[in-house]
């Protein structure tokens, strides 16, 4: 939808910071231009790292009709470059540079049954649209997952709010979420909403495509930001510009060669355009392919990457289990 | 919605339109599987109908580079494929298939409106979609009620859609504009009553004992063909929000009861009016006439319309001067006369409704 997605920039007043959930923060922003957030609408803001600006996207989770009063809600991400660590440091009066609600991930109304997934962090991308389903009386389930209890956010609200229609999953205890008996639950009228880690969204997606049922039906927001692995340090080789970099693990591979001077093409930087498609050479170690614009079948041939997100790995078994791999990734690749 | 009694009303020159309302998008006939290009409310959509009938309503916009998606064609149950790279969209806006790749970019969508297709017409609700409720369709049964014969058409106004409310609001300009067709000076000797709610302005007028108008005595004989008396003439218009007049019309024969609510001596009509905003200045105009005479004659329908074609294009005339003296003399304001009652109160509600959106302060 480009049309509704240019990005107008305003300032915004944090009115509120409270603790949701572990390591979840909940803040309340007044916007200095109000536009209406629709459901599955988010925020790009300016967050401030070693000095530097950055560009953080949070997902509008509540807002009033007018727009002029926005909630989101940011988790400290475990292996932070400092953009959640810093969302987390705001205090009450502080302005913030953010955009007017941008829309990637619109709901349709009207389909004849829906089923929410939220992973985690990601209900903060679904619980405005199950609201909204709530208030059209439409036929919905809100699934929402966690590791624990104590790490997921809005849990007693959601419950009051959407009672029955709300089916919980909790890691801990035992109860995670089967995704077969899941996606058996839709049909050709189903509608499914996710936002969650990819492993998450890759499974449902799996089964989805098993099930043969229609692939637009099945809707996600990525935050393009997670991973198979966790990310490692690894060595990209570019013959073409004599170029040799050391891709940090709080630095995508797209960023690290920006900073040797390479001049990349990119748009989304998040995974879903291919725009930023390198091909890979050779490699010692593996890819963690964090794209949605390969099928599964591209990500297997292992001969393009798109390096906006996705990584390379030590051992395909992740660098964690294997406790004793030998030195870091190098992977060479042909640019355009 | 509540109208705030105390609220002076604009004379605001370019009234902007409601968003949250359902507009007319084409007569149902209109829309085919082939699509078609209809700029609504200023923004540009795509119509088609689906394999099974469905109407569907889409920005004609492609979302890769903007392509009109109205020059394209319908592809398989439901989808429409874009005329330029070809990629192709399901009824619901949704991207299913992209040219040179395996995946779909899960942000690949152009917007859907809401649709619902009632009384012969194809609504549509431009505004927030999750307000689109079904049952605020505005009533125009009789265009397709067994009890009413007749037809209609479309006229391209090219000006604001208030003015042809104000037009149809105050029928004292039939007097003036439809001299020697349905217009004689009665009109503008007889009083009328106002009533108005939160979304509707009725405005009624009754002429007792006149000589008909050429065009009424003309119907009156269809039913009644050796009448020569004279007529009780009733107009009552009723408004419905934000842009939907319906006139119920018509003529009995002098005394026998009309005003009591006797109009077994007479005949009936409705003039089904539905004003569509394409931009600020320019609209789409929807008209029927209906009739509860002749039911079966499609001779009486044919000449019906085209009667009742030639009148409205006596008035389309002099909405288009209107429109171009209004933008040749910005410094002008309008002013108000009694006859404007009814225009006024539409006004109001049209008022609260762009208030209730945050929308009014936006006029031009
Ligand atoms: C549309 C959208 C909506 C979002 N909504 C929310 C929301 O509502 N709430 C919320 O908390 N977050 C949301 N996010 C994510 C958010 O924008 C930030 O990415 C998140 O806060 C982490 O930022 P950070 O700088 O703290 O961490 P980052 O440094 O970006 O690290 C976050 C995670 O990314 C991985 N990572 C680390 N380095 C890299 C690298 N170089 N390349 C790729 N991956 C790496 C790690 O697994 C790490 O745990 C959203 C993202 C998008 C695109
Ligand atoms: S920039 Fe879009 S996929 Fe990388
Ligand atoms: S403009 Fe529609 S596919 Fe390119
Ligand atoms: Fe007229």
């Amino acid at each position: 939808m480009a049309a509704t997605n240019i990005e107008t920039w305003q300032s915004a007043t944090v009115v509120e910071k409270i603790p949701v959930a572990d390591g979840i923060a909940r803040i309340v922003l007044i916007p200095s231009l109000p536009l209406k957030a629709e459901p599955g609408s988010h925020v790009d803001l300016m967050v401030e790292i070693n000095g530097e600006q950055a560009k953080r996207s949070y997902s509008v989770v509540e807002s009033n009709h007018d727009g002029t009063r926005l909630v989101i809600s940011v988790m400290r991400a475990p292996l932070s470059r400092g953009g959640s660590i810093f969302m987390h440091g705001l205090v009450a009066g502080q302005q913030l540079e953010i955009t007017q609600p941008l829309q990637n991930f619109p709901l349709r109304v009207g389909a004849q049954r829906y089923i929410l997934l939220a992973g985690g962090i990601g209900v903060t991308a679904v619980a405005n649209m199950a609201a909204v389903l709530k208030r059209l009386k439409a036929d919905y389930t809100l699934v929402y997952v966690g590791r624990s209890r104590s790490a997921m956010a809005y849990l007693a609200e959601l419950s009051e709010l959407h009672g029955e229609r709300l089916e919980v999953h909790v890691d801990d205890e035992g109860s995670s979420l089967k995704v077969p008996e899941l996606v058996g639950r839709a049909d050709a009228d189903t509608e499914l909403y996710m936002c969650g880690p990819i492993r998450l969204m890759d499974a449902v997606r799996r089964t989805w495509v098993e099930r043969e049922l229609d692939l637009p039906n099945l809707r996600y927001e990525t935050f393009g930001n997670s991973g198979w692995y966790d990310p490692e340090e690894f060595i990209v080789r570019v013959p073409k510009l004599d170029l040799e970099v050391r891709v940090p693990q709080g630095r995508s591979m797209l960023e690290a060669l920006e900073d040797a001077g390479a001049e990349m093409m990119f748009d989304c930087r998040k995974g879903e355009c291919g725009l930023c498609e390198v091909r890979i050479t050779e490699l010692s170690g593996a890819i963690d392919h964090r794209d949605v614009f390969y099928s599964e079948r591209q990500q297997r041939l292992g001969t393009k990457m798109n390096c906006c997100v996705s990584r390379a790995v030590t051992s395909a078994t992740g660098a964690r289990s294997d406790t004793n791999h030998a030195g870091p990734a190098v992977i060479t690749i042909g640019v355009s | 919605m509540t109208v705030v009694q105390s609220t002076s009303s604009t004379t605001n020159k370019v009234l902007p339109h409601p968003l949250n309302a359902w507009y007319v998008a084409g007569w149902d006939h209109e829309v085919t599987r082939k699509p078609m290009s209809r700029r609504i409310a200023n923004r540009p959509v795509a119509l088609y109908r689906t394999e099974d009938g469905q109407v569907v309503a889409l920005a004609d916009a492609c979302w890769h580079r903007l392509a009109p998606l109205s020059m394209g064609k319908t592809v398989g149950k439901d989808g429409i494929q874009c005329p330029y790279h070809g990629i192709v969209y399901n009824s619901a806006g949704r991207c299913v298939s992209m040219p040179a790749q395996e995946t779909i970019n899960p942000s690949a969508t152009v917007p859907s409106f809401p649709i619902v297709e009632r009384y012969r017409y194809v609504w549509i609700w431009m505004g927030d979609p999750t307000l689109a409720d079904p049952d605020l369709v505005p009533d125009m049964h009789w265009a397709d009620d067994p009890g009413w014969a007749g037809d209609g058409k479309v006229i391209h106004a090219p000006c604001n859609y208030q003015l042809v409310l104000d037009n149809l609001m105050d029928l004292t300009h039939e007097e003036f504009v439809h001299e020697g067709s349905i217009g004689n000076d009665a009109l503008s000797q007889a009083g009328f009553e106002v009533t108005h709610t939160s979304t509707t302005v009725t405005l009624s007028r009754w002429m007792t004992d006149i000589e008909a108008p050429p065009v009424w005595a003309g119907y009156l004989r269809e039913r009644f063909p050796d009448y020569r008396g004279n007529v009780d003439r009733w107009q009552i218009i009723t408004f419905e929000a934000p842009s939907t007049i319906c006139l119920d019309v018509g003529v009995a024969k002098a005394g026998t009861g009309a005003p009591e609510g006797d109009r077994s001596q007479g005949v009936n009509g409705y003039v089904l009016n539905t004003v569509t905003p394409e931009t600020e200045r320019s609209s789409h105009y929807f008209w029927a006439f209906m009739r509860n005479f002749k039911l079966d004659s499609q001779r009486v329908t044919t000449q019906t319309r085209e009667g009742v074609s030639r009148i409205f294009a006596q008035d389309e005339e002099m909405l288009v001067a209107q429109q171009a003296a209004i933008d040749a003399n910005p410094d002008y304001e309008f002013y108000n006369l009694n006859i404007d009652s009814g225009g006024m109160w539409v006004r109001r509600i049209l008022e609260s409704m762009l208030a209730a959106e945050g929308r009014l302060a936006a006029s031009a």
